[in-house]
């Protein structure tokens, strides 16, 4: 996907003002975030996050062990295990695979992998029609290829209405605004390219190293046609999304579903293993598994590493002030909200999405929700000490940081700056107890005053007392 | 008990008051209170912004300043969280200062925590009469635990009501330079945070940190209310509101 995460600050400034965006994205943060609070009241929540964080972090540590172990087992289990460095390389091995096998077209379930590679614009210069299957997905997808805005709800940015207006004018039927109607009207358009696909694309929430499987959270169905109706079935995930066991995989379950959604569990959930066999009466005759890296193994071993652990369940963003208010879209690519102001630096350049790592007020509700516990904001935090390393502040910002730091060190001169920048405060504030145009920081007053401050320092009020 | 007042760079700046109410919380809780003249900021504006090394230094500015203390406070979570949770994090790579920050971070406490954990404020000095909410500081409450006893305190005076808001535990936008960097967002969450607050029905709010201070109180006052106060929880119980 085109990276636009530079252009951040004017997007979300725009989006800031959006009160129906953010009318839409409170309905649906109003069911995640009680969902999800219901949902882990259930289990004993810390347990099974230290329980979670502990097998994340062990595969990631030993992720070439079982990597290996993982393409061993699919092999035997006939699979073919390819891997990507980049997003160019999926696209080239999946219009390999369709050129091998004469695919005309390849129904998808949802993959964050896809985005990443821009796989359907692939697709199509290669003469295969990519059809998306999750609805949210193909919502995006007859709407001119719109990108989505939210890693496990793509289309959390459309009202109810704004997509009657595009199926009726899509699908050219009568409008209608029922959702269940509307539901069925999608479900008997991707019936029959869910009959007359060649091949399956999907994504996978897990690979199970130990029996070479890939590990399917869906709720609409649609992964299990994706994966089981056509006779190839292709999987892109990123490296990182292998773990060692089922035993393991039964542990991130309790806590993937209710994180993301809510829900106990998922409406499916599907463990794929191996080609059709003669005694199946369905499943795919080949299997591809793509192993993409696109950033991830430099990870290993840096100070980002944590960040391999996350298992894509959206809580972050679900429980994150800026991006309930600025939506995903703002971030400027796949990945939106805390986790993407983390990988979106990593993946794509940390001079090509300067802002991202300072779009967090640190509040650390990420960090309490993240089923893995990812320490989001010291990650964030880090990449702003990278940025300061490379010189990509803006000089300005350098130039009073250093100022205010130097000053912060030798107290007398400090007070004195103090005093001075009191009385300025309330000169702006013209006697009264505010300032309603603070020429030093515009942006704060353009949306709400500046309490005047008292009129003398702490420092000057304490030394007369003495 | 010697505790050290860490009166906070934007308590010195803004709200004085607010400093002399802690002052005056701790003596009455039996405190001895020094107040380290020199003392300045704890660099968090800093390691905010990724340069390390300046935090760095005024970690060991400050970690020397009030190491002779039995207990360090300050009015505000932020600056209390900085100390004990990042301070360590600054010298992991020197054993002999990591050793001094990890000491001085464990007795590291915001006000409204010390008083009800520490010092165990028994009889609150302050009155007031009318119904607050209580907003729940990012900081204090996420990293240091802060929840429980400010209200505990508040409790303990006869005239006040405690309302819950909605979202009592959500961010009011501040976020240290963030507000700066990205005003628009900033005082949207603000303008969230306010209408809770104003649904709520209380008087006022009491909160434990200048930031989130400035931000409600300046959003409040551009909406046009001009009613709701906006009070620190030094202030309500030292009776200074």
């Amino acid at each position: 996907m085109l990276v636009r995460s530079m252009h951040f600050k004017a997007r979300a400034g725009a989006a800031a003002a959006d009160r129906v965006l953010q009318g839409k994205l409170a309905t649906a943060k109003g069911l995640f975030v009680d969902g999800r609070r219901r949902a882990v009241a259930e289990i004993d929540l810390e347990a099974t996050r230290d329980a979670s964080q502990t097998i994340r972090s062990r595969a990631v540590a030993d992720l070439d062990l079982w990597l290996e172990r993982f393409e061993q087992e699919a092999t035997r289990r006939g699979g073919q295990v390819l891997w990507a460095r980049d997003g160019a390389e999926i696209c080239r091995l999946v219009t390999e695979i369709a050129r091998r096998h004469d695919v005309k077209k390849a129904i998808k379930s949802k993959s964050m992998l896809s985005e990443e590679a821009g796989l359907n614009a692939a697709l199509e210069a290669a003469g295969v029609q990519p059809v998306e299957t999750d609805l949210g997905e193909y919502i995006l997808q007859i709407n001119d290829n719109e990108p989505p805005s939210h890693i496990i709800a793509p289309v959390i940015h459309k009202t109810k209405e704004e997509v009657a207006d595009l199926f009726a004018r899509v699908h050219g039927k009568p409008r209608k605004t029922e959702i269940g109607e509307m539901t069925r009207e999608a479900r008997e358009m991707l019936r029959q390219h869910f009959l007359s696909a060649d091949m399956g694309i999907s994504g996978g929430n897990f690979l199970v190293a130990e029996t070479g499987s890939v590990a399917l959270v869906t709720n609409e169905g649609n992964g299990r046609m994706v994966t089981t109706l056509p006779r190839v079935h292709v999987v892109i995930t990123g490296v990182e999304k292998v773990i060692p066991t089922l035993e393991d995989l039964a542990t991130l379950m309790r806590i993937l579903p209710r994180s993301a959604t809510g829900q106990s569990i998922s409406n499916y959930f599907s463990v794929l293993t191996g080609v059709k066999r003669p005694e199946d009466t369905d499943g795919p005759e080949h299997l591809y598994f793509i192993l993409v890296d696109n950033g991830r193994v430099g990870l290993l071993g840096s100070e980002f590493q944590d960040m391999l652990r996350c298992i894509r369940c959206a809580a972050c963003m679900n429980h994150c002030p800026v991006y309930q208010t600025v939506g995903g879209h703002a971030y400027g690519w796949v990945y939106p909200g805390p986790m993407g102001a983390v990988l979106t630096p990593l993946f794509v350049g940390i001079e090509n999405a300067l802002d991202l790592p300072h779009a967090a007020t640190m509040c650390n509700q990420c960090s309490v929700v993240c089923p893995v516990k990812i320490p989001l904001p010291d990650l964030m935090r880090k990449l702003r000490e990278q940025q300061v390393a490379r010189s990509l502040r803006p000089w300005g910002e350098r130039a009073a940081l250093r100022l205010w730091a130097w000053l912060a060190r030798h107290p007398t001169l400090y007070a004195f700056a103090a005093k001075l920048g009191v009385r300025y405060l309330n000169w702006l504030a013209e006697g009264g107890d505010r300032i309603r145009v603070m020429g030093v920081a515009p942006s704060w007053t353009a949306g709400r005053d500046f309490p005047a401050p008292e009129g003398r320092t702490f420092r000057e009020l304490y030394s007369e007392r003495k | 008990m010697k505790v050290g007042l860490f009166v906070t760079c934007l308590v010195d700046l803004m709200r004085p008051r607010i400093g002399f109410a802690a002052l005056r919380l701790l003596q009455a809780a039996g405190c001895e209170v020094v107040v380290p003249t020199t003392q300045t900021c704890c660099g968090q504006p800093a390691y905010n912004s990724g340069d390390r090394r300046a935090a760095r230094l005024l970690a060991e500015k400050l970690i020397a300043e009030f190491e002779s203390c039995d207990h360090v406070v300050a009015p505000s979570g932020s600056c209390a969280g900085m100390i004990r949770m990042h301070y360590p994090d600054l010298f992991a790579d020197d054993p002999a200062w990591l050793e001094r920050a990890a000491a001085l971070g464990a007795r590291t406490h915001e006000l409204s925590d010390f008083l009800a954990t520490v010092a165990r404020l028994d009889k609150v000095p302050g009155a007031f009469a009318g119904t607050v909410t209580y907003h729940d500081a990012c900081s204090g409450l996420r990293e240091l635990g802060v929840k429980a006893q400010p209200r505990a305190l508040l409790a303990k005076m006869p005239g006040v009501r405690l309302v819950e808001m909605d979202g009592a535990e959500e961010c009011c936008g501040f976020g240290g330079a963030f507000a700066v960097k990205f005003g628009d967002i900033s005082a949207r969450l603000a303008e969230k945070k306010c209408d809770n607050l104003r649904a709520s029905g209380a008087d006022a709010v009491v909160l434990s940190d200048l930031g989130c201070m400035l931000s409600i109180e300046g959003k409040l006052r551009r909406m046009g209310d001009e009613k709701t106060r906006v009070l620190h929880i030094a202030e309500i119980l030292s009776g200074e509101a």
